[in-house]
């Protein structure tokens, strides 16, 4: 009861002290402090086998457990990297920086544990309300329309999933349930709701939270706000945001699967996961800054997610897995590039080069994590992505590995030709160094966390092994 | 439910195609705060028996749809000294052709979806569906903010009319998606409508162009 309220209220707490505190020097000091009690707090969640709360509406089941450790190192290895980024960046104002990130921390325990679908969308709601200033960090005429869009379609998003939950409900209603809307009872008593809205709300939900999630055609918020992000909010956003709402399209999912009305809802998911990553590939190839390049490979990784939960079997564990590798590569990825657009004060393609000479760290660290995300041996990615490739052939989706294997070819082409432009070569001579350095503060977290996806890539623990199988196994149809 | 309730939905149509078809931001504005107010009327009309939590809720959903927010925004409007919605980018002919071919879709479609005994019959959720419909046409093809922020809370309007079927079983339900989220909403909104106003002197967000792909 009081582990699952101080996951949400401990992070909120010091957000609020983060507001308090007039110290510009100190604050930022408060994110590695959040995430390192918050990460205390997960691994002892994780390895009990009861938390939750407010009866029931709030319970920590394997599903949300994958989400929160994932979260939480990707938030406290990254917080790490925020003394020295922000104190590069002493002429901005890290106030609403630093209580907003704690405020989404909290938030997101939220969503891992809501186990009440109007909790959940409440979570979900809250968490990218907390975000959306974040975006606003550099206050320019860029930042700002990034916000606006990033607000405004998130809001939609957020709309059509509230109108998608009222289709969920009243497929109780209709169903002769009662007034429960906790995941267990909807589950529980799924085969009785009215099969007509529970396809309805579901079409609703999927546009809803994809968009959060950022699924193509509906992506087209997420190049703007990472790109103007800096490089450490990009790595929440697109590492810990993009998986709370993919949690939430989860926990509708389970519903659909329980009722036996999955079948739709799976070709969706496999038809949206191959344009996702289809049409990233496509702008891919012609995008010139490299932290929207970042957020295209974050729209492909999303569609992996829905196409291999599409694909179901073997598939959905390969999913869960790409939830966990996604995340951590991006956080490699938005971290290094931070740094590189710190070394050259340019994110264009075009203007830097020869990253690998003036920040040899960050260059490689940028490199490896582009070998990474794209899937190449040994790294932790090419282990999911092969999982739910080979299911997808065994499981008689022939044509949605061969897209899915095109797709990825296509994404290392086009990534690739702009990445190795960054690293290779000389820097370019009207682009003088800005001063910065590789130090051990702003290279050791993004150093760290590609150490983890190496080893999610040689060894998977079985501890972690078997909570992804189990939560793998709650998604699957009920026999 | 009360005999009320189609009458007040057929006045919220209306009340769609009216905004569709308005180029007048005040016209537009004083629209949306009559949908809110009819929305408060309908929180009255629908429910079997009243309590006193309805009327509480009622009279919440108009203070804050029907006054205080269109208030916010002709406050804005002021300040930004606008007073019309230019070159839409779909025409204000179109947009309606657009509204009558989706509300006519909304109709078909919620015929589709089988009603619980208390509700056969009911106009709701076609209601419901086109309101969504002209917000997200409003938010997708006006270029002033203030005229999307406005489409926003119509789509709002839509998703508060489909909880009104919920409104005796999960009353909860109605609250949490009417109340909170449109006050946080509009008032992060407004913050940054307050933002491009100082940033672009004006409430254009076709300004809001630097970033896009070539």
């Amino acid at each position: 009861m009081a582990l699952a309220l101080a996951l949400v209220l401990v992070p909120l707490a010091l957000a609020a002290a983060a507001f308090a505190l007039p110290s510009e020097r100190w604050r930022p000091w408060l994110l590695p402090l959040g995430g390192a009690a918050r990460l205390a707090m997960t691994l002892v969640a994780v390895s009990r086998s009861d938390v939750s709360a407010l009866s029931g509406w709030m319970r920590l089941d394997a599903l949300g457990k994958v989400l929160l450790l994932l979260l939480d190192v990707l938030f406290f290895v990254s917080a790490l990297y925020a003394p020295a980024y922000l104190r590069m960046r002493a002429s901005r104002d890290n106030r609403a920086l630093c209580g907003c990130l704690l405020a989404f921390l909290g938030t997101s325990a939220l969503v891992a544990q809501a186990h009440h679908l109007g909790l959940l969308w409440v979570a979900v709601e809250a968490s990218v309300l907390a975000s959306a200033p974040t975006v606003y960090f550099n206050r320019n005429t860029r930042s700002l329309e990034a916000t606006w869009k990033y607000l405004l379609i998130g809001s939609v998003g957020i709309a059509l999933a509230l109108l998608g939950s009222f289709f969920l409900a009243y497929s109780a209603v209709h169903g002769g349930l009662g007034s429960s809307l906790l995941v267990e009872d909807l589950v529980r008593d799924a085969p009785r709701l009215s099969p007509a809205w529970l396809h309805a709300a579901f079409i609703f939900l999927f546009v809803g939270y994809g968009t959060k999630m950022g699924l193509a055609p509906m992506h087209t918020w997420k190049p703007d706000a990472y790109g103007e992000a800096p490089g450490l909010v990009g790595t929440l956003l697109a590492g810990g945001l993009t998986g709370c709402s993919f949690l939430a399209v989860l926990r509708f999912f389970q519903i659909l699967q329980a009722a036996g009305q999955a079948d739709v809802a799976r070709q969706m998911m496999i038809a949206a996961g191959l344009l996702s990553m289809l049409v990233a590939g496509g702008f891919m190839a012609r995008q010139r800054d490299y932290k929207r390049l970042l957020a295209y490979s974050s729209v492909e990784h999303m569609g992996i997610l829905v196409l291999g939960v599409g694909v179901g079997g073997g598939a959905m564990f390969g999913a869960l897995l790409h939830l966990l590798n996604n995340g951590l590569t991006k956080g490699v990825l938005f971290l290094s590039a931070g740094n590189i657009h710190r070394a050259y004060d340019s994110k264009l393609t075009g203007e830097v080069s020869g990253a690998l000479r003036r920040v040899p760290v960050s260059g490689a660290l940028f490199l490896a994590g582009f070998f990474a995300i794209t899937g190449a041996p040994p790294f932790g990615p090419f282990i999911s992505e092969l999982t739910i490739l080979r299911a997808a052939m065994r499981g008689g989706h022939g044509w949605v590995a061969a897209g899915f294997l095109v797709a990825l070819t296509v994404v290392f082409l086009g990534m690739g030709a702009n990445v190795l432009h960054i690293v290779q070569g000389e820097p370019r001579a009207d682009r003088p160094a800005t001063g910065f350095r590789d130090t051990a503060l702003t290279v050791g977290p993004p150093l760290v966390l590609l150490g983890l996806v190496l080893m999610l890539g040689l060894y998977l623990p079985a501890p972690l092994r078997d909570l992804l199988a189990e939560a793998a196994g709650a998604l699957e149809p009920r026999s | 439910m009360s005999r009320a309730v189609d009458p007040l939905l057929v006045v919220i149509l209306l009340l769609n195609f009216a905004l569709l078809g308005s180029s007048r931001l005040r016209a537009v504005i004083n629209g949306t705060a009559a949908q809110g107010v009819a929305l408060g009327a309908l929180l009255i009309a629908v429910p079997a028996e009243l309590s006193w939590h309805t009327v509480l809720i009622a009279a919440g959903t108009v203070a804050l749809k029907g006054v205080l927010i269109p208030g916010m925004l002709h406050r804005a409007m002021r300040d930004a000294a606008i007073r019309r919605e230019v070159e839409p980018v779909v025409g204000f002919i179109p947009s309606l052709l657009l509204g009558g071919v989706g509300t006519g879709a909304a109709l078909l479609f919620a015929r589709t979806l089988p009603l619980a005994p208390q509700h056969v019959g009911s106009l709701l959720v076609s209601a419901s569906l086109s309101t969504v419909l002209t917000g997200f046409l409003l938010l997708t093809t006006r270029r002033k903010a203030i005229t999307q922020v406005t489409g926003y809370l119509i789509l709002e309007n839509g998703v508060f009319i489909m909880g009104l079927l919920l409104v005796e079983a999960m009353p909860f339900l109605v609250e949490l998606g009417a109340l909170l989220d449109l006050l946080v909403a509009i008032f992060v909104m407004g913050i940054i409508i307050n933002h491009i106003n100082r940033e672009f002197s004006s409430l254009d967000t076709a300004r809001l162009t630097a970033l896009k792909e070539e």
